[in-house]
């Protein structure tokens, strides 16, 4: 048994985790007690990486060695490394020398470790001599970068996470850090317990956990952000709020704010933001009189057509009420991906250089020219995310490398993105998992290492540096990106003409080294730091300069910026509306955002079936009003349509939502989403776009991020009468794999969706353990032919020969279901597996009744009656909660009714009752809901069996 | 007083099921109408010929299949002749003559002759050890031999023949059914349904030769037979062999006396024989508009007009039965009824349990059920033979129409079962 200390691959709050292993296979994961930045806490999703790594995880989703098409479409073949890797630099080298430089890409994402970045860095703009580089980055953090250096001249969050314990007022700005962050917010609540006089603002045009638990929630409309803070400025200044001797003393260009300022009176931006004037009043009265403010802000701001505005606008704030440059106060960036900021460390963006250099800088280019030895880096700027897939679409860019990213899952508007990844004549698709809907476009797949394997540096949230280490080696013949890169272009310099020596590294230190020389007398200067001290010291803060020894919690406390002049600049940007708002035809803001428990394309989250429990399916949101506009009731088909794709999802009510806003989680991909509305697509097997379907390309101008975050849209009812759904618990060395080969079966489908499901995350002895549940949801205008049923039930293993059976042809009836041999206590069978096609009724009671492993003997066969409600009296436990303890809706009610007293202590009763939230804690906040939703219970509580009838 | 002149006289000719029902029948509607006279070729009271089948299994005792003894003759005054066959019918004089001489004449004649079983015209049909399946003298025979002998060959695998089977099994002896089709009870089970019950069979203990042509039977020196040869040449030993390949109408008499047959007696809607009004057929002997039936539940409904007639209150009209079937085999629930088979223009619906070995399958037409087989539940055999004979459209419970009837507390909300 070894202990691995390596970080988790998930959110920028950069936990550390101690990897447990047999050496061979990684067995067990637990949070860092000693990593700075979670001291020993992990999230839903951290706590159960190891479930991400079993032996039929890798076996079913990895990508383990690598494979080639011989024809788009084709089943991809194996081939050995090196004729894949020649293969990629010749066909690179080819296209250079025919269509120059430009005419290939490199896309490259926030999860690849500083070393990987820095290498296909130098690799792009160092030997092929483009700056067509971007990663996916672009899509998260690019805002945030570019409101830091437009303010305060560096892309350094100028906080970390210390400072919530010594603020007095949280501004969470376009954050739901509860689900998003989750173990910052745990360090939130803890600050707030010490500090019962903090005031928390959440400016979010949805109700999230993190809003529920604000003094002040500001549901502005969407994209209204930076009236709001105008409004907010204009406020402090007529009160009297700001700090013009501050001011004064360390900023320029406040002068054109204070003018753009004027007429954005409360009253005024209470219209376009939606919000009452007197809660924008508050909000800069708490803002700008607090002892120490600090703003917490993600993609609300940065996933926007003028999110650089909205990052400066807010960072104005701090600057005229000096809230910056002490403990507690600051404006601080939370990062999306593990190494975003370690991307952009080593220059890993088209518009970016080595060291935070600037390609734009020709002194920059002369530096970064000297320290790689090349004759010149490229001036032309290079293309950003959506332009290079504009580009490869218009056939300028013909070969496009992808690595560690998922475009086809997670680039705005998928039509043009499958434009780009169809005409493109070479694409590269370099990846840890075979799963990812990008892998269906590529010519080449390159298998990748993944967390455990991997060895390296990240930078997360706060500047600070951690090792990742390697608790297991490389599955399959998967090799470091940095690696596969260096090789490649070994392979390439030759044919360009260039020393293959500049890429002679042996290990991912040698690189790192490289990248250290050339942050000397940088903004990130870490000279001062070694893969030896970081062992030594653990995780640091950059900057450490030369000698520093530690690193640097704290930025500008002494007033100076990192500018020229040294002084702050005021952004005077004016208020600028959606790139797309709403219309007559498109009337309702879609809004994207994260589920609590998982993470991304959930290429990786997604292979736990218990991290399914608190959002099971893909779904989109309203509010109940206007469902009730539409007639629509929970769980009805609805089209979401924009001005660029269909999009078809079951509706959901929530309290959460504003009217005239819908919301979709940013997960629900192809690879979940597998039905196609258009017709002929799906006839060809290819699943639809996606939630991206429907979001719109265009981007901040400044920073070149897209607005994921609104698209217009409008609902349109279907007409699918036909339905299917199906839930059975396969083994887990079967279920992914079975969910691989139902993709291009529920293609053809208008309407489908497959989700895994299991045994509370962190539940491994639960009901269920050691299997994996799938469930498949269909629809269409008619029934399709038998035989695309009988493939779904065989995949489900329903063609046993002990399955019931109920065929009505005629009657586009089709329905399975299979018992277990009874067994367990009861020596009762369970239901195993169900598939319901043409009336489905009876899907919910059914489906309690194999997720919840109730004995179903009783069923006999009226398990094939469709029926709305059981024949057999049963209840079910709901939606599952607390997913470390793995406690549901139900349990949770019954408790609450019993408990007596002020919020507080009913949450501690129900916490003691059933230990819910008392692990990870990422329930808490919606504990803290039910909570407040429950009166207090006040004659004697009844018995549990009593209230349980009571239901 | 009876104002009437002397009685009407009723000869019924076959002192069988078919017969004594139309008596009952007529009894219970005017007890004095009919000098009645009954002739019978079986030297006994009119017994349940359907129950031969668990007296060979030994379920029953003969006595125990009795429907009418001897006191119920004398009961109601009606002379019988029992083991006496009548050889002709005088129409001219109208009068029955039997073959021992003894004569009765009539004013109304029933004729319920019922069948003879179809005997294979193959080599050795008449070996010693080769009988049919009919009576209580065949079931008497049978469990002779089955304590005297080791291997029983029954030819036929429908109702009759695996009654047969299987009572002959269950008296200690080694037995194969030899069917000609591809499935057991290919009239009455589709080949799902046989398949299932042919397993439980073979699981009894039975063996079965499917599609298997009989090309001879084999006797040995003292004439008995020995083995049942197939025509691919292969052999099985034999010391008995039930023949329960069908059966015809028994119609010699009738044609004898110049009355038109045609797979039957032919008769009308009154089972008035269509040569003379005077005579009646019921039962296995009679052809109602083409048909023979061979089963007990139409022969009733036959019994039933045909004895309306007789009291003269009769305008009940039989229009033909639906017939559905059950297998006397304790243990094996199977139910067929109407066009089970299905065709082109028919529907089906199909539920499978193979745990509890349940297969059902109902057959539309035009939103109405026109047929049914069951294997292993039976339970609602009854409801869809109501629904098939009414005939009206099921298209309102069709998604029901496989669970059986609906109850009312089936729409019961979950809390008040929960409660």
């Amino acid at each position: 048994m070894a202990e691995t200390r390596s970080t988790c691959p998930y959110c920028g709050v950069g936990c550390g985790v101690i990897i447990e292993s047999d050496g061979a296979q990684i067995t067990g994961v637990r949070g860092d007690p000693d990593h700075p930045a979670n001291f020993g806490r992990l999230c839903t999703k951290g706590s159960t990486l190891h479930r991400t790594a079993t032996a039929a995880v890798t076996l079913q989703t990895r990508l383990l060695q690598p494979l080639q098409r011989s024809a788009r479409g084709a089943a991809p073949a194996p081939i050995d490394w090196d004729t894949a890797l020649d293969r990629v630099a010749g066909t690179f080298a080819r296209t250079v020398r025919a269509h120059g430089p430009d005419s290939v890409g490199f896309y490259l994402s926030g999860q690849l470790l500083t070393e990987d970045y820095y290498v296909f860095n130098k690799l792009a703009k160092g030997l092929v001599g483009t700056n067509n580089l971007d990663t996916n980055s672009r899509l998260c953090m690019s805002s945030a970068v570019a409101g830091y250096k437009a303010t305060l001249g560096s892309d350094a969050p100028p906080v970390c996470y210390d400072d919530v314990n010594h603020a007095d007022c949280l501004f969470i700005a376009g954050s739901n850090t509860a689900w998003a962050h989750p173990v910052f917010f745990r360090r939130i609540e803890d600050a707030r317990r010490a500090n019962p006089a903090m005031k928390v603002v959440v400016c979010d045009p949805r109700r999230t956990d993190t809003a529920s638990v604000a003094d002040l929630h500001l549901p502005l409309q969407p994209g209204t952000d930076v009236m709001l803070y105008h409004a907010m400025l204009h406020v402090m200044l007529q009160r009297g709020w700001t700090r013009p001797d501050w001011i004064a003393a360390h900023t320029t260009g406040f002068a054109a704010l204070e003018t753009r300022v004027r007429d954005c009176t409360p009253e005024a931006a209470a219209r376009v933001c939606g919000l009452p004037a007197e809660d924008i009043v508050e909000a800069a009265r708490l803002f700008a009189t607090s002892g120490a403010t600090l703003s917490l802000y993600c993609m609300g701001l940065n996933q926007s057509s003028s999110g650089t505005d909205k990052n400066a606008a807010l960072i104005g704030l701090h600057l005229a009420t000096a809230q910056i440059g002490r403990p507690g106060a600051g404006p601080f960036s939370l990062t999306g991906q593990p190494n975003a900021m370690g991307g952009r460390e080593v220059g890993g963006m088209a518009n970016l250089l080595s060291g935070h250099r600037d390609l734009a800088n020709a002194a920059h280019r002369a530096e970064i020219a000297a320290l790689w030895d090349v004759p010149e880096v490229p001036a032309t700027p290079g293309k950003t995310a959506v332009e290079m897939f504009q580009a490869a679409a218009d056939g300028e860019i013909k070969a496009l490398w992808i690595g560690c990213t998922n475009p086809a899952q997670s680039m705005p508007d998928q039509a043009t993105v499958r434009r780009a990844l169809e005409r493109a004549e070479f694409v590269v698709v370099q990846e840890a998992f075979a799963t990812t809907a990008t892998c269906a476009f590529a010519d080449l797949l390159l298998p990748a290492t993944t967390w455990g394997e991997k060895i390296g540096t990240v930078t997360n949230s706060e500047r600070r540096i951690s090792r990742v280490r390697a608790a297991v080696p490389p599955s399959g013949a998967a090799r470091h990106d940095w690696q596969i890169a260096a090789e490649v272009a070994r392979r390439m310099a030759p044919l360009l003409g260039r020393p293959a020596a500049m890429f002679g590294y042996d290990t991912p230190e040698a690189v790192w080294n490289e990248h250290r020389a050339t942050t000397r007398g940088r903004d990130l200067d870490i000279t001062g730091l070694s893969w030896p001290l970081l062992d030594a010291l653990g995780p640091q803060q950059w900057p450490v300069p030369t000698g520093a020894g530690l690193g640097t919690a704290r930025l500008y406390q002494d007033g100076v910026f990192a500018t020229p002049d040294g002084r702050a600049r005021f952004s005077d940007a004016p208020w600028r509306p959606l790139a797309e708002p709403r219309d007559a035809d498109h009337p309702l803001s879609l809004t994207t955002g994260r589920l609590r428990d998982q993470w991304h394309g959930m290429s990786r989250t997604g292979t736990v079936g218990g991290l399914f429990g608190h959002a099971p399916e893909p779904a989109v949101q309203l509010h109940p009003a206007d469902m009730a506009r539409h007639g629509l009731r929970d769980g009805d088909l609805v089209a979401l349509a924009s001005r660029r794709g269909r999009l078809l999802l079951p509706a959901q009510a929530s309290e959460d939502m504003a009217r005239d806003q819908a919301f979709v989680a940013m997960h629900w991909g192809p690879e979940f989403l597998m039905g196609n509305p258009d017709a002929a697509e799906g006839a060809r097997g290819i699943p639809g776009g996606g939630v991206n379907a429907l979001t719109v390309p265009a981007f901040c101008p400044a920073s070149k991020q897209p607005e994921l975050k609104h698209a217009a849209v409008r609902l349109e009812k279907t007409a699918l009468p036909w339905s299917l759904v199906a839930l059975a618990w396969l083994p887990e060395d079967g279920a992914l794999a079975a969910r691989q080969a139902l993709r291009p079966l529920l293609a053809r489908f208008p309407y489908a969706s497959c989700v895994p499901f299991g045994a509370s995350a962190a539940q491994d002895a639960a009901p269920g353990a050691g299997r994996t549940g799938v469930l498949v949801r269909a629809a269409a205008a008619g029934a399709p032919d038998a035989a695309l049923l009988e493939a779904i039930a065989a995949l489900l293993r329903l063609d046993t020969p002990d399955a019931q059976r109920y065929a009505d042809p005629r009657g586009q009836q089709f329905r399975r279901a299979r018992l277990d041999a009874p067994a367990g206590a009861d020596g009762d069978a369970r239901l195993d597996g169900f598939l319901l096609a043409g009336d489905t009724r009876s899907a919910g009671w059914m489906r309690t009744l194999l997720q919840e492993r109730l004995p179903a003997q009783a069923y006999g066969r009226r398990l094939l009656m469709p029926s709305a409600t059981p024949p057999v009296a049963q209840q079910s436990q709901g939606r599952s909660v607390c997913n470390c303890v793995g406690v549901g809706e139900r349990a949770i009610a019954l408790q609450l009714a019993r408990c007596t007293g002020d919020d507080a202590r009913r949450l501690a009763q129900l916490q003691d009752a059933l230990q819910c939230g008392t692990r990870c804690g990422s329930c808490v906040p919606e504990l803290r809901r039910m909570v407040r939703a429950t009166p207090a219970a006040t004659e004697p509580a009844p018995a549990p069996e009593a209230a349980s009838l009571a239901l | 007083m009876d104002m009437r002149a002397k009685k009407q006289r009723l000869v019924l000719v076959g002192n069988g099921m078919a017969g004594i029902r139309t008596l009952e029948e007529l009894l219970k509607i005017d007890a004095d109408l009919y000098d009645i006279t009954v002739f019978g070729a079986e030297p006994h009271p009119n017994y349940n010929r359907i129950m031969l089948s668990p007296v060979l299994a030994g379920e029953q005792t003969l006595d125990e299949i009795v429907l009418n003894p001897w006191s119920w003759y004398d009961r109601h005054g009606i002379t019988v002749h029992a083991g006496r066959e009548v050889t002709e019918i005088d129409r001219a004089r109208r009068v029955v003559r039997a073959d021992d001489g003894t004569e009765a004449p009539y004013d109304r004649l029933l004729l319920c002759t019922g069948s003879t079983p179809f005997m294979l015209p193959v080599p050795g049909k008449d070996l010693d050890g080769v009988i049919a399946y009919r009576d209580i003298a065949d079931t008497q025979a049978m469990i002779e031999t089955a304590r005297t002998h080791r291997h029983a060959v029954v030819i036929g695998g429908g109702l009759l023949g695996l009654e047969a089977a299987n009572g002959l099994m269950l008296r200690g002896m080694s037995v194969t059914v030899v069917h000609v089709n591809a499935w057991l009870m290919d009239r009455q089970l589709d080949e799902a349904a046989a398949g299932l019950l042919r397993q439980s069979l073979e699981a009894r203990g039975l063996g079965f030769r499917l599609g298997a042509h009989t090309q001879a039977l084999v006797g040995d020196a003292a004439g008995r037979v020995r083995a049942i040869r197939f025509q691919d040449g292969t052999e099985e030993p034999a010391d008995l062999v039930v023949m329960a390949v069908g059966i015809r109408p028994r119609t010699a008499l009738a044609e004898k006396a110049r009355l038109h047959c045609h797979r039957g007696i032919v008769v009308n809607d009154t089972l008035q024989t269509v040569t003379d009004a005077r005579i009646y057929a019921v039962g296995e002997c009679a052809a109602h508009r083409g048909i023979a039936y061979g089963l007990v539940a139409p022969l009733f409904e036959q019994a039933n007009v045909a004895a309306n007639h007789l009291a003269r209150v009769g305008i009940g009209r039989y229009l033909g039965s639906q017939v559905s079937t059950k297998l006397k085999v304790t243990g094996i629930d199977l139910f067929s009824a109407g066009d089970f088979m299905g065709g082109a223009d028919t529907e089906e619906i199909v539920l499978t349990d193979p745990r509890s070995g349940v297969y059902k399958k109902l057959v539309l037409r035009d939103d109405k059920l026109v047929g049914a087989c069951l294997y292993g539940d039976t339970a609602d055999g009854p409801w869809y033979f109501r629904l098939l004979r009414e005939g009206g459209s099921v298209a309102g419970i069709r998604d029901r129409l496989m669970f059986g009837e609906p109850m009312p507390e089936d729409d019961v909300p979950m809390q008040a079962l929960a409660a």
